[in-house]
């Protein structure tokens, strides 16, 4: 395995974690707009709240599959084709939800619901599926000498996948009422901690089942035993970190606590993980490698190039974009009317 | 029903539809941005109310054109991943490069225009139109890179079964790119041009008694319009001219195949206007000839051969070595071409016609000749139509190949995808790309039928609590 491989190996990762800690609380106020809004304006001040930032937070995931393509484009090969059925319905949520924002705000009055409620369940698919991905695939899938799944529904749907998916779901739902209560101001803010306070105890049992499954269901205990318990650990304590703030009031706190649980989650999935990039179920030499699923050294020097020129400019306008946005949302004094 | 022929449709269908949002947006939001500018230099508060109105339908089809292409970059590893496994070393980078360059400023930047037209200074606000602008237009140069490479392949080796990179320059530099994306470019605005103008036409059509500012207001649309899609119908005309000249070098199996010429000509070729390909018997039925005119057109001149069809097969099947038929088919072809040609020669036509009446010396005002602003409303869907035809001839003039002369497209499918999740699919994206189609015009017959000059307000009309704490 070269530096560049391993480079490329800790982007991916590095993506996804972005991904997750940024969209992620935007899956959270998606689905709160239908489960914690009690009315059209405080349905209003939540999308308010994301109305600028998601769609750039969104790119994180195609960043990521892109360089996934670009840099190891057997992995992504074998990923995309192998779950073509979960991402099918990955892109569904993520179609219907990407055009909600824009749809809501122009329709008429009796349609704006429809378009509430593709919001909510897009948020909702897009987490739970990427988790039954993400964990089915750390759980290994029956991959043959060519890199193809043959794939069944008990090899994408068992214990562990699916308990993953629900604490996937989970962790970016109160990843966004996290959001919310540090960007809101008024009855919704209070009511955002409420759900907090409650639903962390709930979170606490699925980390507990999640990480049993995990050390008995993956190799992960065998292959790197300390990484994954640091990692574990690191996801609880996190978890707690958020709560204990949310109490305390400090949102900020609470917020990038919560959005830490997901970047640890993805950092334990990618140890775990390495040096592989796809568990085989039939036979461990069928297992793709970092070192053999990557592009050549030539296209990920210039990969390493571009990002290092790019990557800095990104990251400094979006946090301008971040800081020019950086007042709460107040409900709507005047309701819209049409 | 098989894998290959089903996820041949899902990728024509997926991207067509795709198509026909790209280049409306990236054509609307140039043409917003320009509107902006004006307000910004001239203070004219009408060009403020464009540049909102107009911006609220180039928004509409911007997110129904994200959407459309989320599938995309997706699709190449569900649907082709032999084909990803072939190209992914060439063809990941310019996609990577498309989301890491284009896409953040893109989305970024619009996210800061929508929210924050009364927050910042109007320049800064200018400047984030003109870099949502920017993102789109770059978006096009790297996915039209890897198409490029798809037509042309420039830069590589062919080694342990897959193509590798060896000069990333070469990708960039490759002539088809810069043939492909001025065409694209220029076309998708002057597309954005010819949509504002028929939408326009269509509300003049239906409001016969309308305000002094409204008058202004449409008057100013519709001429910016028309001169948009004027000037870059030129360009987009020449340019697509120089791209054929360039055909008949690099790719003469599809320029032969656009012309529907088997047998090689003589010097003086002449120029088949209609006619039907007889697949089987490679020759034409049926057609209608002008002589001398198919060198005129290939080499502006009037000597000069073209080779044929059937030239061109024995040359490849010697080159290549596969036991295949080269020949492309031939009736899509043609007949796209032609409708392409013909919408872009209406367009300009259009564009030259209504901008003249526009003049303030003009006897009769545009606003009162009905047929003029029929021609003009109907025209707004002929892009369409043109668009998709445009890259009918590109992408089923690579047939057999999905990188010319280097993998077939029968070898890129992927192999452990079944037929029945492949007709899933299939039906899943279509039912939710025609809702959403109909979804968009709807609201965009909505948006239109809102008065202009009422100031289209932010959705929030007390979003900041100014006695509030800073959220940071």
């Amino acid at each position: 395995m070269s530096f560049l491989q391993l480079l490329w190996f800790v982007l991916i990762g590095v993506l996804f974690a972005g991904f997750f800690f940024l969209d992620g609380f935007d899956y959270g106020v998606g689905m709160a707009v239908e489960t914690l809004a009690h009315n059209e304006s405080e349905r209003d001040q939540l999308v308010r709240t994301i109305g600028p930032v998601w769609d750039a937070n969104e790119v994180w995931l195609i960043t990521a599959g892109g360089a996934m393509f670009a840099s190891f484009p057997y992995w992504y090969a074998s990923l995309f084709s192998g779950y073509y059925l979960i991402l099918m319905i990955i892109l569904a949520g993520l179609i219907i939800r990407g055009v909600s924002f824009e749809f809501r705000k122009n329709s008429p009055m009796s349609q704006k619901r429809i378009w509430d409620w593709a919001l909510a369940i897009g948020s909702a698919i897009v987490p739970f599926f990427l988790g039954i991905m993400f964990v089915s695939m750390i759980h290994g899938m029956p991959i043959d000498a060519n890199g193809n799944f043959h794939a069944g529904f008990f090899d994408y749907f068992n214990w562990l996948s699916v308990v993953g998916g629900i604490a996937l779901l989970l962790l970016t739902y109160l990843h966004g009422i996290n959001y919310i209560a540090l960007k809101t101001t008024g009855p919704v803010q209070e009511r955002a901690r409420n759900y907090a306070e409650f639903l962390y105890w709930i979170l606490y049992a699925g980390e507990v089942v999640f990480a049993l499954l995990l050390i008995f269901m993956t190799d992960f205990m065998a292959v790197h035993p300390v990484g994954t318990i640091i990692m574990l650990i690191l996801i609880v304590g996190f978890s707690v970190l958020a709560q204990v703030e949310t109490f305390a009031g400090h949102e900020l706190i609470a917020f990038i606590s919560s959005g830490l649980t997901l970047v640890s989650l993805v950092v334990l999935i990618f140890i775990g993980l390495f040096p592989r990039v796809l568990i085989s179920s039939i036979s461990p030499k069928y297992s793709i490698l970092i070192q053999n699923a990557s592009s050549t050294e030539y296209t990920l020097t210039v990969m390493t190039i571009a990002t290092c020129c790019l990557l800095p400019f990104v990251l400094a306008y979006t946090i301008w974009a971040y800081w020019i946005f950086r007042k709460r949302i107040a409900m709507p004094a005047i309701p819209e009317v049409k | 029903m098989t894998i290959l022929s089903l996820a041949r449709f899902q990728f024509a269908m997926t991207t067509v539809y795709h198509f026909f949002f790209v280049p409306f947006s990236i054509g609307t939001a140039f043409i917003v941005a320009i509107m902006e500018s004006m307000y910004v230099s001239t203070k004219d508060e009408t060009y403020k109310k464009m540049a909102k109105f107009w911006g609220n339908i180039f928004l509409l089809s911007f997110a129904v054109g994200v959407v459309t292409g989320l599938i995309q970059e997706f699709q190449f590893g569900m649907n082709w991943s032999d084909y990803s496994r072939f190209m992914g070393d060439i063809f990941g980078a310019p996609l990577a490069l498309e989301a890491l360059l284009s896409f953040f400023i893109e989305s970024t930047f619009i996210g800061l225009w929508v929210f924050t037209w009364k927050k910042v200074k109007p320049g800064l606000h200018l400047f984030f139109i003109w870099m949502t602008s920017f993102g789109s237009l770059t978006s096009a140069l790297w996915i039209l890179t890897a198409n490029s490479f798809m037509q042309h392949p420039v830069g590589y080796e062919i080694k342990g079964g897959r193509a590798v990179m060896v000069n990333f320059g070469a990708l960039l530099k490759n002539p088809q790119l810069w043939y492909e994306f001025g065409h694209v470019i220029l076309n998708a605005i002057m597309m954005g041009g010819i949509i504002i103008a028929g939408l326009t036409a269509f509300q003049l059509l239906k409001n016969q008694k309308l305000s002094e500012a409204n008058k202004k207001f449409y008057k100013k649309s519709m001429r910016l319009g028309l001169l948009v899609s004027l000037i870059f119908s030129i360009g987009g005309i020449a340019l697509g001219d120089a791209q054929m000249q360039y055909l008949i070098k690099e790719q003469p199996m599809k320029f032969a195949a656009t012309e529907d010429v088997f047998t090689t000509t003589g010097k003086h070729a002449p120029w088949t206007i209609v006619g039907i390909a007889d697949m089987k018997g490679h020759e034409v039925k049926g057609n209608i000839d002008i002589p001398y005119a198919l060198s005129i057109l290939s080499y502006h001149k009037t000597t000069g051969a073209v080779t044929g069809m059937n030239e061109l097969n024995a040359q490849y099947k010697k080159k290549y070595g596969k036991n295949l038929d080269y020949y492309p088919p031939v009736n899509t072809l043609f007949y796209s071409f032609r409708i392409m040609c013909a919408v872009g020669a209406w367009i300009f036509l259009v564009s030259l016609v209504g901008l003249i009446m526009t003049r303030e010396k003009s006897k009769k005002p545009l606003a009162q000749r009905r047929w003029a602003l029929w021609c003009i409303a109907i025209t707004t869907f002929l892009p369409f139509i043109g668009n998709t035809a445009g890259w009918f001839v590109t992408e089923f003039g690579r047939i057999p190949w999905t990188v010319y002369g280097l993998f077939t497209i029968a070898e890129s499918v992927s192999p452990n995808v079944s037929v029945g999740s492949l007709l899933t699919s299939n039906i899943v994206y279509f039912v939710l790309f025609t809702t959403l189609a109909i979804t968009l015009i709807w609201l965009i017959v909505l948006e239109l039928r809102k008065d202009p000059s009422e100031a289209i307000e932010p959705k929030f009309k007390k979003v900041l609590d100014p006695f509030d704490k800073e959220a940071f």
